[in-house]
């Protein structure tokens, strides 16, 4: 997870960072990085991430082994505050507020920013009570509101056909793709904005990832997502956005299409086209 | 496949001691049931349920035994859990990680002191501090059967207290063991859904929940068989009383005290049937934990150490 | 803040809290006990002590000379048993770890770790003491040795399991028999863990008191017979604590202070040799 192979000095060179050109007309930003730097003690493993990331939009983060992409996503909900000697500069702005100033929640920032991890991690209790669990440590006791939202969830993450004869059941009795969607809809559950996915399809087979694909395109109509992946294929398919990591730095950034087809940088063309990572 | 006489002998050679310990657990609970043969045929199940314990007329029940090891072991597992729990939670969850190390140690430390020394802190500073206690406990709450008794100071309080103190370290180090085999993925999830750090600390506990349980367990066994700092500050007085105050007496500690005293057979016989009960229910007790734990454990998946085995004895 | 909000973080300060004060109360009665161990006993301390035999019931003076060596020589006599039988049948569920027999012997060490000292010793008595009609060291020395087993066994074992394997191999390659592969190469690679095992087994049946109560008794006088009963540091301090004299009480506190810095030693040592182990392992 966290194999930074960092290189202080990198040997390629990376262009200087200036403002990211945008290629297109900006929709509303729901989450704008402003010179975001990440250290992992004295080892600094972002660089001055700038960008601006739509309300309502898929944004896939792309790059090789050890970019920085999954620090950089989980700055976002200040998962990385778990990490002893971790420290960030810069801003991370959602909804006009500074998810790193001094008087942020963190509780209540993850309400608000979900997140679904590389490998699904369901607790070992019942379907229900995994997607109850948001919502009853934030105070809901009602039944029949609890039952109300938890079919919701789980129909947003297109499993409630296939659990609903059996929610009491254990969530470990799922099968690997069927944990993952089940994740999702926990993550659900609690009404955030923005659900941030850290490679949520590759401890998947095809066809289970064929679904969770297919689940992040209609979940985007509701929610801002912003998804990790190693698979380019996947991000091409998924996103509307994508954004090239490299070294804990941002390469480039734009519409998804033309990343893939007419990219501005000459790195990021290299690693589309195969050619490393 | 081939299996050469030399490896035979060594798989004989050393089977041979692996089985004498196997030989020394089913000896001990043959010659445990041997060596009370006498007063199991002449009491019977009313053994267990007399509170008659008088060498001279040969008239023995085990009541009393019993029932002051269970009450001083439940008790002192009501008192050390809580805390064990908490030190467990402390060093694994909480403690910054400079502190985690020598703060095991010390917990560690307190499992290292003997017994006697234990004992001679109870008799010497312990029992005249719960003296003080039952002195100034308040004549109204004295009329309760908890606090009954002459404020001697020695008794079931003193007892618990001295047990609490002896079971905290074990239960503690196994609770660790536990938490930090509980994957951070959980941890993790629970954070991602907005948890404070003790809501994520309960979920872990959660996962962890069997084998925390097994641990529980495993002091409780420590507390029933725990002999020598018990005997010196409890009394040893064969009374079935609720009384915290009153001096009772155990079955390790009747044993140990007049197991050379037993003047004939029978009376001989009378103790080593106590400690019969006393081995299967500490072994009971043993093997649930221990089941609780392996269960808890199997749940993770286990990392793998590349098990030693050649070839030949994989086809064994 | 919601109030839901903020009654939780409330509820998570104060239960961080609690866990930060059960180490603190966990570590009152440990220093308590080292505090007085160390008051008591250090100041009682003298050359006495280790040189002079008890004196007569009620004359003061006089030390505990023979129940220091009782203790030695009873955890010789446990080692010389337990180590050989521990240590063989480490090897042997380490060799063949995932065997029948193995599951049930390992289970059988567990159970064993968990019988209660005291219970041990009526075994020991039933098979070394009543026979003969005598109370003997080596009634004690067994029933002491009796308790290090699953101790030497859990050991050996895991040490053993954590050689390479190709260690193995390679002896076997060379034409070296099982046997002499086992003992030869890889015992001795694992030997410095083994040794620190056994010393930490030592110390713990040397704090041990009641399975001697009725194996080796004690004796207030200066004996190295096997077949007699013989003093402990143990006992006698039990012994001591019991009875009415000061100067007894004196001499039990000088007793444990001894136990205590003969373990703490053996512990510290123990974790030294582990230490530094881990660190010649690590490639």
């Amino acid at each position: 997870m966290m194999n930074l192979v960092l290189d202080p000095e990198p040997k390629v060179s990376v262009p200087r960072m200036a403002p990211i050109q945008m290629n297109d007309v900006q929709t509303d930003s729901k989450i704008s990085v402003r010179d975001f730097d990440f250290f992992y003690g004295p080892l600094k493993v972002l660089h001055g991430i700038s960008l601006e990331i739509p309300a309502r939009k898929v944004t896939a983060l792309i790059g090789p082994s050890g970019c920085g992409k999954s620090t950089f996503i989980r700055s976002i909900n200040r998962m990385n505050d778990i990490i002893p000697e971790a420290r960030a500069t810069g801003a991370i702005v959602i909804d006009g507020r500074d998810v790193y100033a001094g008087d942020t929640d963190v509780v209540e920032l993850r309400r608000k920013v979900g997140m679904v991890f590389q490998k699904s991690n369901p607790f070992p209790k019942s379907i229900y009570d995994n997607v109850a669990y948001g919502l009853r440590i934030g105070g809901m006791r009602n039944k029949r509101q609890l039952d109300e939202l938890i079919e919701r969830s789980l129909t947003r993450a297109a499993l409630w056909h296939e659990v609903k004869d059996r929610l009491h059941a254990s969530a470990l009795a799922l099968s690997g793709g069927q944990q993952q969607r089940l994740c999702i809809a926990r993550a659900l559950a609690v009404d955030p904005e923005i659900v941030l996915m850290d490679e949520p399809a590759s401890a998947l087979d095809p066809i289970a990832t064929s679904k969770i694909e297919e689940l992040i395109y209609e979940l985007k109509d509701n929610y801002t997502i912003v998804i990790v992946t190693h698979n380019m294929q996947q991000a091409a398919r998924v996103s509307d956005r994508t954004a090239f990591f490299m070294l804990g730095r941002l390469v480039e950034y734009a519409e998804t299409n033309e990343i893939f087809t007419k990219p501005k940088e000459k790195m990021t063309e290299d690693y589309v086209t195969g050619r490393f990572g | 496949m081939r299996r050469s006489s030399d490896d035979r002998k060594f798989r004989l050679g050393t089977g041979v001691f692996a089985a004498l310990v196997l030989l020394i657990v089913i000896g001990i609970a043959v010659e445990l049931t041997r060596q009370s043969t006498l007063s199991i045929a002449k009491f019977g199940l009313k053994f267990w349920t007399t509170s008659i314990w008088n060498p001279v007329s040969g008239d023995f029940g085990a009541l009393p035994f019993i029932w002051g090891t269970l009450y001083s072991s439940i008790l002192a597992l009501l008192i050390a859990t809580p805390i064990a729990l908490g030190i467990a939670i402390f060093i694994s969850e909480l403690s910054p990680g400079k502190l985690r190390q020598p703060l095991a140690y010390l917990t560690d430390l307190l499992a290292a002191i003997p017994s006697i020394v234990y004992g001679l802190w109870g008799v010497f500073v312990l029992v005249p501090f719960v003296r003080k206690l039952e002195v100034v406990t308040p004549g109204a709450l004295k009329t309760i059967p908890l606090f009954q008794g002459p404020p001697l100071g020695v008794g079931m309080l003193a007892a618990a207290l001295i047990l609490a103190v002896m079971v905290i370290p074990f239960t503690s180090s196994v609770a660790r063991e536990i938490l930090k085999n509980v994957p951070s993925a959980q941890r993790e999830a629970a954070y991602a859904l907005g948890a404070t750090r003790w809501e994520a600390i309960k979920v872990a506990i959660g996962f962890g929940k069997s084998g925390i349980i097994g641990a529980v367990m495993l002091g409780f066994g420590r507390a029933l068989g725990e002999t020598i700092a018990v005997t010196m500050v409890i009394g040893n007085s064969p009374q079935v009383s609720a009384s915290l105050f009153k001096p009772q007496y155990t079955m390790a500690a009747v044993i140990a005290n007049e197991f050379t005293e037993a003047a004939d057979e029978l009376y001989l016989h009378a103790l080593i049937e106590i400690g019969l009960l006393l081995f299967i229910i500490t072994v009971g007790v043993n093997m649930i934990s221990r089941l609780l734990i392996w269960s808890m454990k199997r749940r993770v998946a286990a990392p793998v150490i590349t098990p030693i085995v050649p070839a030949e004895e994989a086809l064994a | 803040m919601t109030a839901n909000l903020r009654r939780r973080k409330l509820f998570s300060r104060l239960f961080e809290v609690l866990c930060a004060l059960a180490v603190v109360i966990a570590l009152i009665p440990l220093t308590m006990i080292l505090f007085y161990v160390i008051k008591e006993g250090a100041g009682a301390l003298n050359w006495d002590f280790f040189t002079k035999m008890p004196k007569p019931v009620g004359e003061s003076g006089g030390g505990m000379a023979n129940a220091i060596v009782g203790t030695l020589i009873l955890i010789s006599i446990a080692a010389l048993f337990a180590v050989p039988v521990g240590g063989i049948c480490g090897v042997h569920l380490a060799e063949y770890p995932s065997t029948k027999f193995s599951s049930v012997v390992r289970f059988a060490a567990d159970v064993l770790n968990g019988v209660p000292s005291i219970v041990v010793g009526i075994f020991a008595y039933g098979l070394v003491v009543l026979p003969v009609k005598r109370f003997s060291a080596l009634a004690g020395g067994v029933a002491l040795g009796f308790l290090m087993i699953p101790i030497v066994v859990r050991t050996t074992e895991e040490l053993l399991r954590l050689v390479p394997g190709g260690l193995r191999e390679g002896a076997l390659a060379l034409g070296a028999t099982r046997g002499r592969a086992v003992f030869g190469v890889i015992v001795p690679a694992a030997l410095p863990g083994i040794l620190t095992g056994i010393l930490v087994a030592l110390a713990r049946v040397a704090g041990e008191t009641a399975p001697l109560l009725f194996t080796a008794l004690n004796n207030r006088f200066w004996s190295t017979n096997l077949t007699q009963p013989i003093a402990s540091l143990t006992v006698q301090v039990y012994t001591y604590a019991q009875s009415p004299y000061d100067d007894w009480h004196r001499q039990a506190w000088a007793g444990a202070f001894l136990l205590v810095m003969m373990i703490l030693a053996l512990s510290i040592a123990a974790r030294v040799a582990v230490r530094r182990l881990e660190r010649m392992n690590r490639p």
